[in-house]
């Protein structure tokens, strides 16, 4: 499991305003890549190309091209849901899906997927939960309510749902950013205990979570507000934080600008 | 919102007296507080007093009335005002099928038309669309009655027609001697759900506009379709305001009069009873509406009328508070 990425020459745009421009670059399988860069540099959104979802967005497109292995995501006639089967997506502010019990948000990807079978379904929400490391603090309230649970929790739950689903890539913006310093080591051990079986991409504000978690870096920018954010620079993320080739990737890491 | 069936939309969101009130434990000392507190109270208290005293009245004047009934209020048939026979049987029967056959009929279409404009219509099409029903839910009641005696009507007599031909053997179309022309208990209900699916409409589209964004995201990016996307996030977010905004529904045709009056065939008195939607008769409302003005010197007539009004408030306090077990229960599920 777990499959490469490779971006080509892509400009992200909202309507007629181009967030995003000009970004090439590959991912590699079962790795965890970070993406680093001031606000509004277009990181969200950059990230959501990578399984369609800036299409959600109104007057969301995209030009250029987004492969995963072999596949052209972009190409005529392939449908956004499955790829959004095959690269799955962890939000900046746990969204358990409120109605639904722990288990039934577990199993909500399988259940749209068509999987049936009670016992099926039980063995894959402890599967699933156990991957989140989130098994042993909930095993005794699965029929609760999901919304119940502490913010960190809750995220470790929507991690468990993305997982539940088994997908290639991860895709994660700001999964720590609404979390207390506890939960967001709970949330960067279990990243780093995924990547044997998922190529994961993980966008931070935080640059010790970066430098922790992560095996390569990338670094984005925008040159002044209004203007397209772009790729500055990616790299191992050892030479990013210790030895960048661009002095704005310097700049940034020590907090001078951004 | 304010409503005549005291359950709104907003119920089941956010309701601001969830949970334990943000502002309890503020200072209540300074002067503003106090002025505040003071009229909120007086407020409260002078409705309670109406209400009570409005009670007090109706009941002073119903029970004389029942006391002189000469046959069982609650599970007689007939209705004689002028003769002392008060039986309300009839009405609560025709009232409560015509109702709820009129809900059973606009849900479906108001969650459906909603759903469209909220998550399928193009943004401006969902714009005059939300104007138009929210214009629909402003037109007044009588004239659905005129467009159902003089437009529906003889339109139904085949509808009718048809269904007692064909579907006749169940005994909710059986055909009843003396009721034609379509002027039926299901007429009734088809015109009633017609009036009231702009009111339902209106609300659950508010509702559905308002799921969250990040709860619709989550499901999209499990590779959710649209339509699973709404069976996911938007009717689960959506219900208790779909609830609520159905008891609204089902409260308004419960009292709705006029149109009932002037589309039901009168039933003439001693028929046989029949579950049959084929039938004539009379609601609460429309039985109210039409025996008072020959009624007016004749008290027990009106202290039997209040009385009958008085059950139509009680049945629609009860499907109020059905409304609001509903929604609670799932409150759990819904922070
Ligand atoms: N829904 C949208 N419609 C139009 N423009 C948008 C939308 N979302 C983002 N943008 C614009 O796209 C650009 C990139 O935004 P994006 O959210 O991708 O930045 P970001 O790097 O994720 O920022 P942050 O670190 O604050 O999350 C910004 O100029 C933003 O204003
Ligand atoms: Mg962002």
């Amino acid at each position: 499991m777990g499959k490469r990425i490779d971006v080509k020459d892509l400009n992200v745009f909202y309507g007629d305003f181009k967030a995003v421009e000009d970004v090439t670059m590959t991912i590699e399988p079962r790795s965890i890549t970070a993406f680093i860069g001031p606000s509004g540099c277009g990181k969200s959104t950059f990230l959501r190309t990578l399984n369609r979802m800036h299409e959600v967005i109104p007057g969301g497109r995209v030009e250029g091209s987004v492969r995963l292995d072999d596949q052209d995501l972009y190409a005529p006639g392939v449908d956004a849901v499955g790829v959004r089967r095959t690269v799955g997506m962890v939000f900046q502010r746990p969204n358990p899906f409120p109605t639904m019990s722990i288990r039934d948000n577990v199993t909500a990807g399988l259940r749209l997927n068509g999987v049936k079978g009670k016992k099926l379904l039980e063995e894959k929400t402890e599967q699933s939960l156990r991957g989140a490391n989130l098994w042993n603090e909930v095993k005794d309230r699965l029929g609760k309510p999901g919304a119940g649970l502490s913010g960190g929790q809750q995220q470790r739950l929507c991690i468990a749902r993305a997982i539940a689903v088994e997908p290639q890539v991860l895709l994660m913006d700001e999964p720590c950013s609404a979390l207390d310093p506890i939960s967001t080591l709970a949330i960067e051990d279990l990243v780093t205990e995924l990547k044997d079986r998922y190529t994961i991409v993980i966008v931070t504000h935080n640059m010790q979570q970066a430098s922790r978690v992560s095996d390569k870096t990338a670094f984005f920018n925008l040159a002044a507000t209004g203007k397209p954010g772009r790729l500055i620079e990616m790299n191992d993320t050892q030479k990013i934080f210790n030895n960048p080739e661009v002095s704005a990737t310097e700049d940034y890491i020590s907090g001078r600008f951004g | 919102m304010s409503s005549i069936t005291g359950v709104s939309v907003g119920d089941g969101l956010s309701d601001p007296s969830d949970g334990p009130d943000p502002g309890a434990g503020a200072s209540t000392g300074t002067t503003g507080d106090r002025v505040f507190g003071g009229l909120a109270m007086g407020a409260g208290l002078l409705v309670v007093v109406v209400v009570a005293l409005v009670g007090i009245f109706l009941l002073a004047q119903a029970i004389p009335a029942i006391g002189k009934d000469q046959i069982n209020f609650l599970t007689s048939r007939e209705w004689n005002a002028a003769g002392q026979r008060f039986g309300i049987a009839q009405l609560l029967w025709t009232t409560v099928v015509s109702s709820v056959v009129a809900l059973l009929l606009a849900v479906p279409f108001s969650v459906g038309i909603a759903l469209f404009l909220t998550h399928y219509a193009p943004a401006w099409l969902s714009r005059i669309g939300a104007v138009l029903i929210d214009l629909l839910a402003a037109v007044p009641s009588i004239v659905y009655g005129i467009w159902g005696i003089y437009v529906v009507a003889p339109k139904f007599t085949h509808v009718q027609n048809f269904l007692q031909d064909w579907l006749g053997w169940i005994p909710l179309f059986k055909a009843v001697p003396g009721v034609t022309g379509g002027a039926t208990i299901l007429m009734v209900s088809v015109v009633l759900a017609v009036m009231i699916l702009p009111i339902i409409t209106a609300l659950s589209r508010e509702v559905f506009a308002q799921t969250p964004v990040t709860h619709k995201e989550g499901a999209l990016a499990l590779g959710a379709t649209r339509w699973e996307m709404i069976r996911t996030a938007v009717l689960p977010f959506g219900r208790p305001g779909v609830i609520s905004a159905s008891m609204l529904g089902l409260g308004r045709a419960l009292g709705e009069t006029v149109a009932v009056l002037f589309i039901l065939t009168a039933l003439p008195g001693g028929q046989r009873f029949t579950a049959s939607l084929m039938n004539g008769g009379a609601t609460f409302a429309s039985q109210i509406a039409g025996d008072a003005p020959e009624n007016q010197n004749n008290a027990d007539a009106m202290g039997a009328l209040i009385a009958a009004g008085l059950v139509l408030f009680i049945l629609t306090f009860i499907v109020n508070a059905i409304a609001r077990v509903i929604v609670e229960r799932r409150r759990e599920f819904s922070e």
